[in-house]
């Protein structure tokens, strides 16, 4: 690694960059390259070999609790053949990373893992050659260990040795063929997570621990609704009070800067107190209300699939039913946070961001300056789970530390400003119908859903996506959204049944007006999707009267599908039953469903099955035990995996049961926890996962992979424990309640 | 203001400020310990606990003058790297965390927990940590780390 480029790790400061890391070669259509290769195609772009014996990665995908630093590690310490406590990991820096976009969509580990895969088989060979011809051996003959490559007759170099004689500067070739999975020492095996021993130790692990020479604390002062306009506000006042330095008030953008951060908060309130704002009914309705506004919202029907079989067999059966999920939170535990600085026209910013580069553009844009004058380096945040408030907070930063003098600006949301001005998992509604014919196959099936935007990051080639643009006076109109096409799909994420059936036919109706702001919540929409389609798949099996998990495995062909699901029934002990099958009565109905999915139709298999109690007089739901079998392709980390999975699950068990945006005509009533509880310890299930590895396969995203089969399999055991089918999320006891009563 | 002179892990620490600034902020930003975390400011999340004479309290909702003269213990007062307590240790071999921002909540409710009854159920563990709240579901990890911690203790 050049010296400059070291010292922008260390420095941290606002150096202006002025490489670029991806030479474009004119005119020439380059070959394509593995992974995220192909977008950042030199090797020094990705590594690193230091002259002290350590080893640098580095990724543009960042570390959100997921372990991407840790898999990261174990790729390259096998390629490379050194231990894995040589390897840093760094992520995310405009200045000094590779560019990879957003780390989303559970792609990290085969994009940036492939790419680091193929960079370090390809160093490797040019380290061999160079240490061929220092010990005059042939490279073929040489043996690595831990860095050291030996020649038969005992002489040995190091890498750290051949650092300076190892040109990386180069564009990769990817034509070092990686090792073979049985040549694997630290892929495939669990290893402790890197960034976990100095969060249990009082480390500085995330951006809200970054500490800066006359750092001041700042807060933003939100409208209160968002069609509000700020009328009046004694900033003077606000000056006065002991330690503010600074308050900012650009069209309905206002903030406040102090020297201590109690002192900022107490000017915020007092902000919030005194602020004169209009306000205007801009929201939709709430309650069923809003599903039938979105159902009737002029969006022009888009068919996403259409293979409808004149031939299909008329259905002996058929049935129709609507699904419905509310707005929902990512609700970070730790409020966005993010720490600017400007010095000589030149802005730092530290971000817990999931993608640097698109923000890095954002902000560009919205202060008008050239994007190289800007650097985005990446912190941790708290868990985000998609696109939550850390852009938007990087702005306010920004914005802020503009107005003291150079000064650096750490600025943290409250509680409330995360829960009312996060971009939401947009509300959705799914209308399915179905038939199956005398032999019990699903000879029809249809999918139709309406939905606001799920993908509205930074990073759009117009407009300025940040929260804060939309107020200040010189508004940068929010780009116009548009839906992540499929095969992977955003609205439509997962609705593309992947079974055998004789005749289906997919429609999104794609609402771009949104009044909430929506976007990237975990699976897009495949958690409500699949929610429907999984639901919809038991109805139909308990129509045919056929269990659900032969119901299912008739209509699988993929071996891999039908794996998951077999593993899955197997572990939990599944009894078959046929259509809505015995269910125990008393004051607790206990019931087991069953679901399958391969998130995104893309990445890993998951099949569940889920146990629930449900109390009748309350309505009260406890999920007790879920079974997840997962196949990920070839996995890196066994733990690492079964920790994405569970939380997955778990996470999901509290979407389904307790989880909805509040709010009236007007406001987001959604402030605190107390508005929007979540699952806690005395609601969790246990979980149990099975891996399915599969060492000689390509890499399945896995991040994402059990919240859609888990909604349906709780779903499913509802259904199964009280004979009441429940269509509408959350599955609150209020509702429960009423569907058991309504049924009598 | 007013200058406190505060018992923190087992050091006495000087402080100027409002009698009424909240513990976490100047642990955080005063005494530049980064164990205890803002979640909520509300007393509704833990993600702030701290040891209070030996008791968990939520810094977030506690003045600085409540506590001027009590012993206060955050996380960095159980252990380091080179010499981790045994929760801290359980918490780190059971990989119990995803982004790990609850963690350091986590483990003080769960030291509390252990000081007054050392061999607690799951039950029990559940139960103590019920006002805690963990967004990436770790839960069941959680209450692995805890047992495991208990067990090291009791040998
Ligand atoms: S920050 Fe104190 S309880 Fe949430
Ligand atoms: S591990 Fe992220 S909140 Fe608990």
């Amino acid at each position: 690694m050049s010296t400059s480029r070291r010292d922008f790790l260390k420095t941290g400061g606002a150096l202006v960059v002025g490489f670029t890391l991806v030479p474009r070669l004119a005119g020439a259509q380059p070959a394509r390259l593995p992974g995220s290769l192909n977008g950042n195609r030199r090797l020094d772009a990705w590594i690193a070999i230091e002259p002290n014996g350590r080893v640098t990665i580095f990724t543009g995908k960042i570390e959100l609790g997921q372990g991407i630093g840790t898999a990261l590690s174990q790729i390259a310490a096998d390629e490379l053949d050194v231990e894995l406590a040589r390897i840093d990991v760094v992520h995310g820096d405009t200045a000094c990373t590779p560019n990879e976009g957003q780390t989303a969509g559970s792609l990290s580990v085969e994009q940036s893992g492939t790419a680091v895969r193929f960079a370090c088989a390809e160093a490797r060979h040019i380290l061999l050659s160079a240490a061929a011809s220092k010990l005059g051996a042939p490279a073929t003959e040489l043996k690595v260990s831990d860095g050291t490559v030996a020649a038969p007759g005992g002489a040995s170099v190091t890498y750290w040795d051949l650092a300076s004689a190892a040109d990386f500067k180069r564009e990769a070739s990817a034509k070092v063929t990686p090792k073979p999975a049985s040549a694997r020492k630290w892929v495939g095996k669990s290893v402790g997570r890197r960034d976990i021993p100095k969060k249990f130790t009082g480390g500085a692990a995330y951006v809200q621990d970054l500490r800066l020479p006359r750092m001041l604390f700042g807060r933003v002062v939100r409208p209160p609704s968002p069609g509000a306009t700020l009328t009046a506000v004694d900033e003077g006042a606000v000056k006065r009070l002991p330690g503010v330095v600074a308050v900012v008030r650009d069209g309905n953008f206002l903030a406040v800067a102090a020297e201590r951060e109690e002192q900022a908060i107490r000017a915020r309130e007092t902000l919030k107190r005194t602020a004169k704002w209009t306000e205007t009914a801009s929201l939709e309705p709430s309650g069923d209300a809003l599903f039938r506004h979105l159902m009737s919202a002029t969006a022009p029907a888009h068919t996403v699939v259409d293979k409808t079989s004149p031939i299909a067999a008329t259905p002996a059966k058929t049935l129709e039913a609507v699904y419905t999920r509310p707005y929902q939170c990512h609700a970070s535990l730790g409020p966005s946070c993010a720490v600017a600085q400007w010095q000589e026209g030149a802005l730092t910013v530290w971000t817990h961001s999931q993608g640097v580069f698109p923000l890095r553009a954002d902000l560009a844009k919205a202060f008008a300056i050239d994007a190289k004058r800007i650097r985005c380096i990446h912190a941790e945040g708290a868990g985000c789970y998609g696109h939550n408030g850390a852009d938007d907070v990087a702005l306010d930063a920004a914005l802020l530390a503009r107005a003291v003098d150079g000064r650096p600006v750490k600025v943290q949301w409250m509680r409330d400003d995360e829960f009312q001005w996060e971009p939401y998992g947009s509300a959705m509604v799914m209308k399915l119908a179905g038939g199956v014919d005398a032999q019990g196959h699903v000879v029809a099936w249809s999918h139709e859903v309406w939905s606001h935007p799920h993908s509205t990051r930074p990073g759009s080639s117009s407009g300025v996506s940040l929260l804060a643009a939309r107020h200040l006076a010189g508004a940068s109109p929010p780009p116009p959204p548009n839906d992540v096409p499929q095969p992977a799909g955003g609205s439509d994420r997962n609705a593309v049944p992947l079974y055998e059936f004789s005749s289906v036919k997919v429609v999104k109706h794609f609402i771009v007006d949104a009044p909430l702001r929506t976007s990237a919540l975990r699976t897009l929409g495949g958690y409500a999707n699949v929610f429907a389609a999984e639901s919809f798949v038991d109805e139909l099996a308990a129509a045919a009267g056929v269990d659900p998990v032969e119901f299912r495995l008739r209509h699988l062909k993929d071996p891999r599908a039908r794996a998951v699901v077999e593993a899955a029934a197997r572990r939990a002990g599944w009894q078959p039953r046929g259509g809505g099958g015995p269910r125990l009565r008393g004051p607790h109905a206990q019931g087991s469903g069953f679901a399958y999915s391969r998130y995104k139709n893309l990445a890993c298999y998951c099949a569940t099955a889920a146990e629930v109690e449900v109390e009748r007089a309350t309505g009260r739901v406890r999920v007790t035990r879920v079974v997840a079998a997962v196949d990920a392709g070839q996995i890196v980390n066994p733990d690492g995996v079964v920790n994405q999975i569970e939380g997955g699950v778990i996470q999901s068990a509290s979407w389904t049961l307790k989880e909805a945006v509040g709010f009236d005509r007007t406001r987001v009533t959604t402030r605190s926890w107390a508005d929007y509880p979540i699952l806690r310890f005395d609601e969790v299930p246990d979980v149990e996962v099975v891996l399915l590895d599969q060492p000689n396969e390509r890499f399945l995203g896995v991040g994402e992979g059990s919240q859609g089969p888990a909604v349906a399999a709780i779903a499913n055991a509802i259904a199964h424990a009280t004979g009441t089918r429940l269509r509408a999320l959350p599955f609150t006891p209020e509702r429960v309640k009423q569907a058991l009563s309504a049924k009598g | 203001m007013a200058t406190f002179t505060l018992n923190v892990n087992g050091a006495a620490r000087q402080v100027t400020l409002e009698p009424d600034a909240p513990l976490l902020y100047v642990l955080r930003n005063d005494l530049e310990l980064n164990g205890p975390k803002f979640g909520c400011g509300l007393a509704q999340c833990g993600a702030c606990s701290v040891l209070v004479d030996g008791k968990e309290v939520r810094s977030c909702v506690t003045p600085v003058s409540a506590v001027a003269k009590s012993r206060i213990t955050t996380i960095e007062g159980l252990g380091t790297l080179d010499k981790l307590h045994p929760l801290q240790r359980a918490f780190i071999e059971e990989q119990a965390c995803q982004c790990g921002f609850c963690g350091s909540g986590m483990v003080m409710a769960a030291k509390a927990l252990l000081d007054r009854n050392p061999a607690p159920t799951n039950h029990e563990i559940r139960q103590a940590l019920n006002g805690h709240l963990c967004r990436c579901a770790s839960h069941t990890r959680i209450v692995r780390a805890v047992q495991r911690a208990a067990k090291e203790l009791r040998a």
